[in-house]
């Protein structure tokens, strides 16, 4: 019932434009119009009313006097500079924890009743587990009945150590401990759960402040739950201004709610949002994604991809063709010249492979292809004959000589773009082989749209 | 008319400050704060009383105006602030009251609901006094609220079934019900049923020692029906008036564990046709829009007979009860509005409005 009225929200921006079809640039009135939708789309996204109005006010900046793109309706062209002062907003992906130079890295997770802490602290701990590191969890929270036991028992699923003294023993004096302890045994990350509290409450939030200054802490983390309202600037302006956090932790965002929450955190305290908790079970702890977070709380992904598609000159067909090729490894030369002119089109390739989740950047070295020596590689490809192009293997020697001479470039470049070549083959099978790995659907690869 | 509300306005207004002194003194105790704040809304309602003729002091209200001194004062503060600094009744008021509502989590089309009705009814009654708004909005919101709802223990025997999506705050404020129940005079038996996280089981055993009251368990992990058709039967055998069912927090959205609540649901109706139903959805009033689909999409499952609306103790203003009243028909039960045991009080939306607009 809701959800209908949001996804209404793409529709209704682009009737309220209609009538500007063909005009070439918004105006103002059209604009304002527009963003009187858009408004109401993110309060019923639960982004904070200042934040809106905030981002309300930057939106109509950049929209007014806009073209409108030959291959946008005005409407499109409003959501995408919408979806664009979003996706700015929100950030990049960083989704790392910073450690320590001198361990063991001290992380504190903070936040309020019911948000999610001890959890989290679960998951986070067995996240870092897999990447080789030997965390303590330490149970910080003496006042919520059975707290302790419950990260016990989490620490038991998830196969970590868990450090406690009890509930009569004052958490910063716990903490404190537990860095000792960790020194002592080795744990290169030490993960405090603390006792959820309020916001407003001096008492308890100093307590925080005196752990902080106690143990001094890599990472301050806030544990906030997705679902929260207009409440959460509060939250976090106050824990922000009080502890000075380093990050963000979202949770339950694989409920419904549309997370408005996530713009409001980061609008507020600048801090980046680093995982998002996506299930019960201990490994659904996720690297945030901010733009699919901006698509979200917007509500009109699919729009969204049509405008993407729209301005991408990329043909789908092409796509799907080349995608069939690098499956039965036919990737040719001239499927090799397609892509070098959609990654002119694009932007640097490694740019974007950076923003591709487990893409190790170190991989790319080399393959960089700046645009002059582009119009080279397209000279020597051209250079080529048909059947070169399409069985790269025959070209020897001498067949090498003649492409250089004929694209007027030595033999060292034609040989280093058969390098490139061979290079980009194999990277296209990586991908095609990580595709198959994702999650039907949840994620499309930048090259294959 | 708008005199005595200029005055009272500006009385709430001198209190507020007084409080923030208080608060900014930073020797004192939260007791002691919460003692002078006691007793500065005592005084306010004493000198309210005395001006106010007619309204007797209740102690319903007395015991609800320490939970909702928070709420009251930030929408009504803020109201109180857009409605005298402003002269006419002209569209920026109305989009002044549109924030207040948007900002305490109302919902934008609950909102604009209240806020058209609100203009209708100014235009109709020809009113020119800002402050004769805010009487209206009162009434706007209080028949949406509605009349009063009947009491939980007043009907015996009776099984309670508590359900929220997680960290909603469900197993305190059994904890908090069960000592309600049993201050009243009620046997009292908890069916440990969140058999899922980790420690609910001890969570709920250290509320029924706090408070006095049996906790029938089985082991982590087991079936939650099983625990709920022998929490039953033991309830049967020691003659219990009143059993509380504990339930794993599920988000609304996942279809097997709403399933799994049905199931609990068929089991409590099979097994003791004769006890009078309760289903209590615990919100959390920090949670924003996304309230409505919680409330939706449990009452699909099970029917909900009423809300418990925790964590209003912090600065959240729980508006979203006023949207779901509105879209769902579901009236509110219980506030919690702390930690400790007897921090959960009896909600009655004509008290909850009342408090929320008066000073």
């Amino acid at each position: 019932m809701r959800h209908l009225a949001f996804e209404g929200l793409a529709e209704k921006l682009q009737s309220t434009l209609k009538k500007l079809r063909g005009a070439g640039k918004l105006n103002e009135k059209d604009v304002k119009d527009a963003m009187r939708e858009v408004k109401m789309a993110l309060l019923e996204a639960d982004v904070s009313f200042k934040v809106v109005k905030d981002f309300i006010t930057k939106v109509t900046e950049r929209a007014v006097g806009h073209e409108v793109l030959d291959s946008l309706t005005p409407g499109q062209q409003v959501i995408k500079i919408v979806n664009e002062q979003m996706t700015e907003l929100m950030g990049s992906t960083n989704s790392k924890i910073i450690f320590s130079s001198k361990p063991p890295t001290v992380l504190m997770m903070v936040g309020l009743q019911g948000a999610g802490k001890t959890t989290t602290c679960g998951k986070l701990g067995l996240l870092l587990k897999k990447q080789g590191k030997n965390p303590l969890l330490v149970a910080g929270d003496v006042y919520r009945p059975a707290a302790i036991k419950q990260l016990q028992v989490v620490g038991d699923q998830v196969g970590i150590e868990v450090f406690t003294m009890g509930d009569k023993v004052s958490p910063v004096d716990i903490s404190k401990a537990a860095v000792a302890h960790a020194i002592k045994s080795g744990n290169d990350v030490v993960i405090i759960d603390t006792a959820g509290r309020l916001h407003i409450n001096e008492e308890l939030m100093e307590e925080l402040a005196d752990i902080k200054e106690n143990v001094r802490p890599t990472e301050i983390l806030l544990v906030v739950d997705s679902m929260t309202g207009q409440d959460a600037v509060n939250v976090a302006e106050s824990f922000n201004e009080k502890l000075g956090i380093d990050g963000v932790i979202l949770t339950k965002l694989d409920g419904d709610t549309r997370g408005g929450a996530a713009l409001s955190v980061k609008a507020i305290t600048g801090k980046p949002i680093k995982f998002a908790g996506m299930g019960e079970k201990m490994n659904e702890l996720e690297p945030f994604h901010p733009d699919r977070m901006a698509s979200r709380i917007l509500g009109m992904g699919d729009v969204l991809s049509l405008i993407e598609k729209a301005q991408t000159a990329f043909d789908e067909k092409k796509a799907i063709e080349l995608e069939r090729k690098i499956r039965t490894q036919q990737f040719t030369f001239d499927d090799f010249l397609d892509q070098l002119q959609e990654m002119k089109k694009m932007g640097p390739l490694s740019s974007i492979l950076e923003m591709m989740p487990g893409m190790n950047a170190s991989k790319l070295k080399g393959m960089e292809v700046d645009d002059r020596e582009l119009v080279k590689v397209e000279a020597i490809i051209r250079s080529m004959t048909k059947k070169e192009r399409q069985n790269p293997d025959i070209i020897n020697g001498s067949r090498r000589k003649r492409i250089a001479s004929g694209s007027g470039t030595s033999i060292q470049d034609v040989n280093r773009v058969m390098k490139n070549y061979e290079q980009s083959k194999k990277m296209m099978k990586q991908f095609a082989g990580m595709e198959k790995d994702m999650k039907k659907g949840k994620m499309k690869m930048p090259f294959f749209r | 008319m708008a005199g005595l509300f200029k005055k009272l306005f500006n009385k709430g207004q001198e209190n507020e400050q007084e409080e923030i002194q208080a608060e900014e003194t930073e020797q004192l105790t939260d007791e002691e704060i919460e003692a002078i704040l006691v007793e500065e809304m005592d005084q306010a309602v004493e000198e309210e009383e005395q001006e106010v003729k007619g309204e007797s002091p209740d102690s319903f209200f007395s015991r609800l105006k320490d939970g909702l001194t928070k709420t009251r004062k930030s929408i009504t503060g803020k109201l109180n602030g857009v409605l005298t600094s402003f002269k006419s009744v002209d569209e920026e008021l109305f989009e002044e009251l549109e924030e207040i509502l948007i900002t305490s989590d109302v919902g934008v089309s609950t909102t604009m609901k209240i806020l058209d009705n609100l203009r209708n009814r100014v235009k109709e009654q020809n009113i020119k006094d800002p402050s004769e708004v805010k009487e209206l909005l009162k009434q706007e919101i209080l028949a949406i609220m509605g009349e009063d709802i009947e009491r939980l223990e007043d009907q015996t025997p009776a099984v309670i079934l508590v359900i929220g999506v997680n960290g909603v705050g469900k197993t305190t404020s059994i904890g908090k019900i069960a000592a309600k129940l049993k201050a009243s005079g009620k046997k009292v038996i908890i069916a440990a049923a969140d058999t899922f996280r980790a420690a609910a089981i001890d969570q709920l055993e250290i509320w029924g020692k706090r408070t006095g009251v049996d906790v029938i368990k089985h082991q982590e992990g087991s079936d939650p029906a099983a625990v709920i058709f022998d929490a039953i039967n033991s309830a049967k055998s020691r003659k219990a008036d009143v059993i509380i069912c504990d339930t794993a927090g599920r988000l609304h959205n996942k279809k097997n564990l709403m399933e799994e609540l049905k199931k609990i649901y068929r089991v409590i109706e099979r097994e003791y046709p004769e006890a009078h139903k309760e289903t209590l959805l615990v919100l959390d009033a920090t949670t924003g829009q996304n309230a409505i689909s919680q409330a939706a999409l449990f009452k699909e499952a099970v029917d909900i007979s009423g809300l418990v609306l925790t964590k209003l103790d912090g600065t959240a203003k729980g508006g979203i009860i006023i949207a779901i009243k509105s879209e769902l028909d579901i009236p509110v039960k219980y506030i919690g509005v702390g930690e400790k045991v007897d921090d959960l009080q009896d909600f009655s939306s004509i008290d909850f409005v009342n408090a929320l607009f008066e000073e």
